[in-house]
């Protein structure tokens, strides 16, 4: 077992240290200099050295890789350009909507496809199972900023429920926050919840024929019994792996819905620091998010050896 | 989770066998009139797509414009059909861009056990970072250009293909028909070209289907913040981005286009599945 974490914290230190890499390497692709281009065209020669300094774009490759390693490790992020307050600053603001608008997301993007996906297993072939996956494909075809739109369309202006957009200004309540929530990460939720349907419908037909469920159902254990607990436990590990994943493609959601839903997150700063040339804070929020979701990915292989005895790494 | 399909080869008659089951029937079906109107776009749009007409601004469909028009006046029909060319060319584009790093990613890493660790953790850690966002770092280090757009999302989506690559050539190295080649003196670039990658196309080509439906969804969000190709261009994503702002008083701007995503993007979805069960009858059963 502590082989198992040893070996499995290994790879993720080294599986960091390339997102680290990578991070450093995008900003450097840019075709010319990036300060240059950051000022525009009326800058001096002066400004553009000062602002290259300010980037860490000065000196040798292996100088600025160095630098910026030692700094990422100590929590530096940089300064941004635009904001002129610390990238991790930035973030850390901006964190509280993506976090809640990802959980939430998350959360009825399963609670929708647990259920749904375990009764088209159980009833395979039927018209319920025939509906379901047909609803599971076509949500996965939405684009969820699209049904964003559209949610704002019916339930905010149409209906007046919810406000169309924004988290409820400075001082508002955590109810109000919330409330701000309830259309964004019901979007996202929707069309995150087909993949987890899918595959824990696939999941569990994988496991519901076989030689454990049909002793357990010859015992005479109750059907609920024979599902939930013989069944869907082994069907767990596929299941909590693509929840893992969706997690991930929630962030990338979160960006665009973020954006579409005025809320002032991580996926909306990024989306202006795009716009603003500001690179420190893409560079930044790109470097937290992949960590993160290395992070996750080390949970979940740990949820493995916990759900599953057999797994070892 | 690994595709590892039967080793079985693009035959001549697929096509017919997909077009026997219904759904992928229709999604093919579906697709080619989405292709062929994109295609004819200049032929069969009724107008002309930069057309502005201050007269007709925002005007409801109507037989003169039956998906109506915008705050230009310019006709959606027309727009939404040049924007297929662009979305379609786009996603195709990055198939193939994506499938060529792919293929050399997971072949070298499925092959040479030396290279395996190495390069599977880089795919590890291009797949840590989510999709859009990546695209839109891509891009914005890059230059917002339809080209830039093709070449960010082939880097975002590569380390999938690469994965599905590596999965069968670690079984297909082991085959029988690889150690008779590799007895035989076969070079390796041979072996690889000939024996491996000729096998792997199957799940390639399921993949890539599929990769394809992400990419026209990616490129709309990427358009419709305003970060991907460049707004003069129509495209599903900046259409809709521009029908954000008459929501309320002209929704079928932003209808239409999302319509014409959701469609493609489906039948897309549909001729993945069918290829899937087609070509990997293991997994047809179960998904």
């Amino acid at each position: 077992m502590l082989r198992s974490i040893l070996n499995r914290l290994l790879g993720m230190i080294v599986v960091m240290a390339l997102v680290v890499t990578i991070v450093f390497v995008i900003v450097r692709v840019t075709p010319g200099d990036p300060a240059a281009v950051m000022l525009g065209p009326e800058a001096t020669a002066a400004d553009i050295a000062a602002l290259r300094s300010k980037l860490g774009l000065d000196g040798s490759i292996l100088e600025q890789f160095v630098r910026y390693i030692l700094d990422v490790v100590q929590g530096d992020f940089g300064q941004s350009i635009f904001l002129g307050e610390p990238v991790a600053t930035a973030l850390a603001q901006r964190a509280e909507p993506t976090f809640f608008l990802t959980v939430f997301s998350l959360v009825i993007a399963t609670l929708i496809a647990l259920p749904v996906g375990i009764l088209s297993a159980y009833k395979r072939g039927s018209v319920f199972d025939q509906a379901a996956t047909t609803v599971a494909m076509f949500a996965a075809s939405v684009p969820s900023f699209w049904l964003g739109l559209l949610f704002i369309q019916f339930f905010a202006v149409k209906l007046g429920w919810f406000d169309t957009s924004g988290y409820g200004g400075p001082g508002a309540s955590f109810a109000d926050r919330l409330d701000h929530l309830v259309l964004p990460a019901l979007a996202l939720g929707l069309v995150s919840s087909a993949l987890i349907t899918r595959f824990t419908r696939a999941s569990m037909l994988d496991v519901l024929n076989d030689d454990y469920v049909r002793t357990a159902r010859s015992k005479g254990m109750s059907e609920w019994r024979v599902v939930l607990k013989h069944a869907f436990r082994n069907a767990l590990i596929p299941i909590l792996t693509v929840i893992g994943l969706t997690a991930a493609l929630l962030i990338s959601g979160a960006v665009v819905t973020e954006t579409v839903f005025g809320l002032p997150g991580v996926g909306s700063l990024v989306v202006s620091a795009v716009l603003r040339r500001d690179y420190p804070v893409i560079q930044g929020a790109l470097l937290v998010i992949a960590g993160l979701y290395v992070l996750v990915n080390f949970a979940i292989d740990m949820l493995y050896l916990v759900v599953d005895p057999r797994v070892r790494y | 989770m690994a595709v590892i399909s039967v080793p079985l080869q693009a035959e001549p008659n697929m096509l017919s066998r997909l077009m026997r089951r219904p759904t992928a029937a229709v999604g093919i079906a579906v697709l080619m009139i989405i292709v062929l109107a994109a295609i004819l776009a200049p032929v069969i749009a009724p107008y002309a797509p930069t057309k502005l007409s201050i007269a007709s601004r925002l005007h409801p469909p109507s037989l003169d414009h039956l998906f109506g028009t915008d705050d230009l006046g310019r006709d959606i029909l027309t727009r939404m059909l040049y924007a297929a060319r662009t979305s379609l060319t786009v996603g195709f584009a990055v198939v193939i861009f994506a499938s060529i790093i792919g293929v050399v990613l997971g072949l070298t890493s499925g092959f040479f056990r030396t290279l395996d660790a190495p390069v599977s953790r880089l795919i590890d850690a291009m797949m840590a970072f989510p999709d859009i966002l990546l695209a839109i770092a891509l891009v914005a280090a890059l230059g917002a250009t339809a080209v830039n757009v093709v070449v960010a999302l082939g880097v975002v989506y590569a380390p999938r293909l690469a994965r599905v690559v590596r999965a069968s050539t670690l079984v297909i190295r082991e085959l029988p028909y690889v150690e008779a080649a590799r007895a035989l003196g076969v070079p390796t670039p041979v072996i690889l070209v000939r024996h491996v990658l000729r096998n792997v196309t199957s799940p390639l080509l399921v993949q890539g289907t599929f990769i394809f439906a992400n990419a026209i969804l990616a490129e709309a969000g990427l358009s419709f913040l305003g970060v991907g190709i460049s707004p003069d261009i129509p495209t599903w994503g900046t259409m809709i981005a521009t029908g954000r702002q008459y929501m309320d008083q002209a929704g079928w701007i932003m209808m239409f286009p999302g319509a014409a995503i959701v469609v493609t993007v489906l039948s897309l979805q549909l001729v993945g599945d069918g290829l899937r069960d087609l070509l990997d009858p293991r997994l047809a059963k179960d998904i």
